[in-house]
């Protein structure tokens, strides 16, 4: 079974297609949606396609299968339309599958079940990524508020932490947001740190 | 009780009435919490709604139809009871393409037929197929796409080639030089001029002066089962439109739309299709067109069947569905005035009399019947002067040239 995954996020197709390599399966093809990415796809003539169900180039693929001739099997998106559980996980996973006509369905449910588990690990590693980043930005804040008020007010970190800390629940905001606002007072004022 | 409805929609100036509903309290009134969900293709906006994920979207009117007669992936009976706008489209071409039609941007726009025959003429002396973007084969911009261009001879399967790309990644395509213009829903074509990279050669408003665009569709089996929230959408929207329409809160709903959630686009971008004062190439006067786009007067949204059939015209005269008594009557289905007279009895919005009506036979502002209210239908001429007659629909696609 020849599996073509359209892919903009090269880690995301990676990531699903090491999961599908390690499930057997080896005629797997990446293709990143730009340019002549249609006529590539015709001719590798594959029998399922995964794609972001995201992508803005899923209109252009669809018009493809609407029109090609290369593909003699037409195309349709989901095999079993009476598994909705499947397809609604699909979907909320944020996949689009394209599966040629005359696939049995046990044969192509693997592949979608393991494709949804992929993409929702993705995700996953994906926003878990972004809080740290977001963590370690807002460490970086906190740390100079504190460095401005242990410099203007001869405190010690743990005394200028504490300050931040309490003004922050006083005032009901988050002490990232205390430090920011203080760090931009200090800039205005010329505070020099 | 609020009651959430999730709806899908695609960044494009015609949100307009969906994002003023939310926005300025409308739904909220009516007891509505609105989700609206951003999508990047059609395909996924018409996926979520057939598979349930939304309960409506802001969806092409001819799509609707083609889902309802199971042209378009998974078949499912769609209900559309009240269009979100008319027209709003424009057609730009890259400047080198534009150099052999005439020169006033003006005048192209002015007269659709000439401008068509210009157009026949310049891919003739164009290097290769001109690609036009469209961004949907069941968008209302390719049927009037197709339907312009086929007045001149031109038969869009065989002397263009049409590119389907989302609206929102022409102007890229444009810059690319993928594509060699494109039609497609504003603010897409003014951000085109804007770069200086394409100018303006048609506008939809003066190929059908009242061409259908988006709807709001339902699943069928949902707006019957929950006729209640159905009904109050559509009073929200209604009051929406009317407040959409008003240039005094064009300012207003430009910078509603430019935010992030909805288009994301500058404001001043798209005031220019919501007054219709539109600039034809970078660094021009903008030329008025007050019919730009319309969301409330003159019974905008009420859903004509005549206009599902005319949209099914179309799709039959380009070989997409094949014409049968039982299809036409399905494709008519799809708009539902017997759900917008329903919803709206009550309230102050002109009801038309009948639910059909001969499509461009309109050269005058015309006062009709209307069961309250004045009722005043605006020109809703084609530019080549046909008339659609929904009771011949046969005798309408023998009409046209090339056995199509």
């Amino acid at each position: 079974m020849r599996i073509v995954i359209i892919d903009d996020s090269g880690l995301r197709a990676t990531v699903l297609e090491e999961g599908l390599r390690e499930a057997g399966y080896d005629d797997i093809h990446i293709v990143p949606p730009r340019g002549a990415f249609v006529a590539r796809l015709e001719r590798m003539a594959p029998d399922v396609v995964l794609m972001d169900l995201g992508s803005p180039s899923r209109d252009t693929l669809e018009e493809m299968l609407t029109v090609s001739r290369a593909l003699a099997r037409p195309i349709a998106m989901f095999v079993d339309q009476s598994d909705e559980a499947m397809i609604g996980a699909a979907i909320d996973a944020g996949i689009s599958a394209y599966v040629v006509d005359g696939l049995r369905k046990e044969r192509v449910k693997p592949v979608l079940e393991l494709a949804v588990r992929r993409f929702n690990a993705f995700a996953r590693i994906q926003a878990e990524l972004e809080e740290a980043r977001t963590a370690l930005s807002d460490r970086k804040v906190i740390d100079r508020a504190k460095s401005i008020l242990m410099a203007q007010r001869a405190l010690t970190e743990q005394e200028a932490y504490a300050l931040l800390r309490s003004s922050a629940m006083n005032q009901g905001k988050k002490i990232v947001d205390v430090a920011q606002a203080l760090i931009t007072a200090s800039d205005l004022l010329g505070g020099g740190i | 009780m609020t009651t959430n409805l999730r709806i899908a929609f695609l960044p494009l100036n015609d949100v307009a009435v969906l994002a003023a509903a939310r926005e300025r309290g409308f739904a909220e009134e009516e007891g509505l919490a609105l989700e609206l969900l951003r999508t990047t293709s059609w395909a996924t906006l018409r996926d979520r709604l057939v598979y349930g994920q939304v309960q409506a979207a802001h969806m092409l009117a001819p799509l609707a139809v083609a889902v309802t007669l199971g042209l378009s992936q998974q078949p499912a009976a769609l209900a559309a009871p009240y269009k979100l706008g008319v027209n709003g489209n424009m057609l730009v071409m890259s400047r080198d393409f534009a150099a052999a039609l005439d020169p006033d941007p003006a005048s192209r726009i002015t007269d659709p037929l000439a401008t068509a025959h210009d157009f026949a003429a310049a891919i003739g002396l164009w290097r290769r197929k001109p690609v036009i973007g469209v961004v949907h084969r069941f968008s209302s911009h390719a049927l009037m796409l197709r339907y312009w261009l086929a007045s001149a001879g031109v038969d869009p399967d065989r002397d263009v080639v049409l590119r389907v790309l989302p609206p929102s990644l022409t102007v890229e395509a444009l810059h690319a030089g993928e594509i060699d213009g494109f039609i497609a829903g504003e603010p897409w074509g003014s951000a085109a001029i804007d770069a200086g990279l394409a100018e303006a050669v048609a506008v939809g408003e003066r190929i059908w002066r009242r061409g259908v665009e988006k709807v709001l569709a339902f699943r069928q089996n949902w707006m019957e089962e929950n006729p209640d929230v159905a009904d109050r959408l559509l009073r929200a929207l209604a009051r929406a439109a009317a407040w959409c329409d008003q240039p005094e809160n064009h300012d207003a709903l430009a910078h509603l739309l430019s935010d992030p959630r909805y288009v994301d686009q500058p404001a001043d971008l798209i005031l220019r299709g919501l007054t219709g004062r539109i600039v034809t190439q970078a660094g021009e006067a903008p030329i008025a067109n007050p019919d730009f786009m319309l969301f409330s007067r003159e019974a905008t949204p009420f859903p004509w069947r005549s206009q599902a059939l005319w949209i099914y015209s179309q799709l039959a005269r380009w070989g997409m569905v094949e014409h049968s008594a039982e299809n036409a009557a399905k494709a008519g289905d799809v708009f539902r005035p017997d759900v917008f007279r329903r919803a709206l009895a009550l309230s102050d919005v002109p009801m038309p009399g009948a639910s059909m009506k001969l499509e461009g036979a309109v050269e005058l502002p015309l006062a009709v019947g209307s069961r309250k209210g004045d009722l005043t239908l605006g020109p809703d001429r084609f530019f080549d002067g046909r008339v659609f007659d929904p009771e011949r629909i046969e005798d309408y696609l023998a009409g046209f040239a090339q056995g199509r």
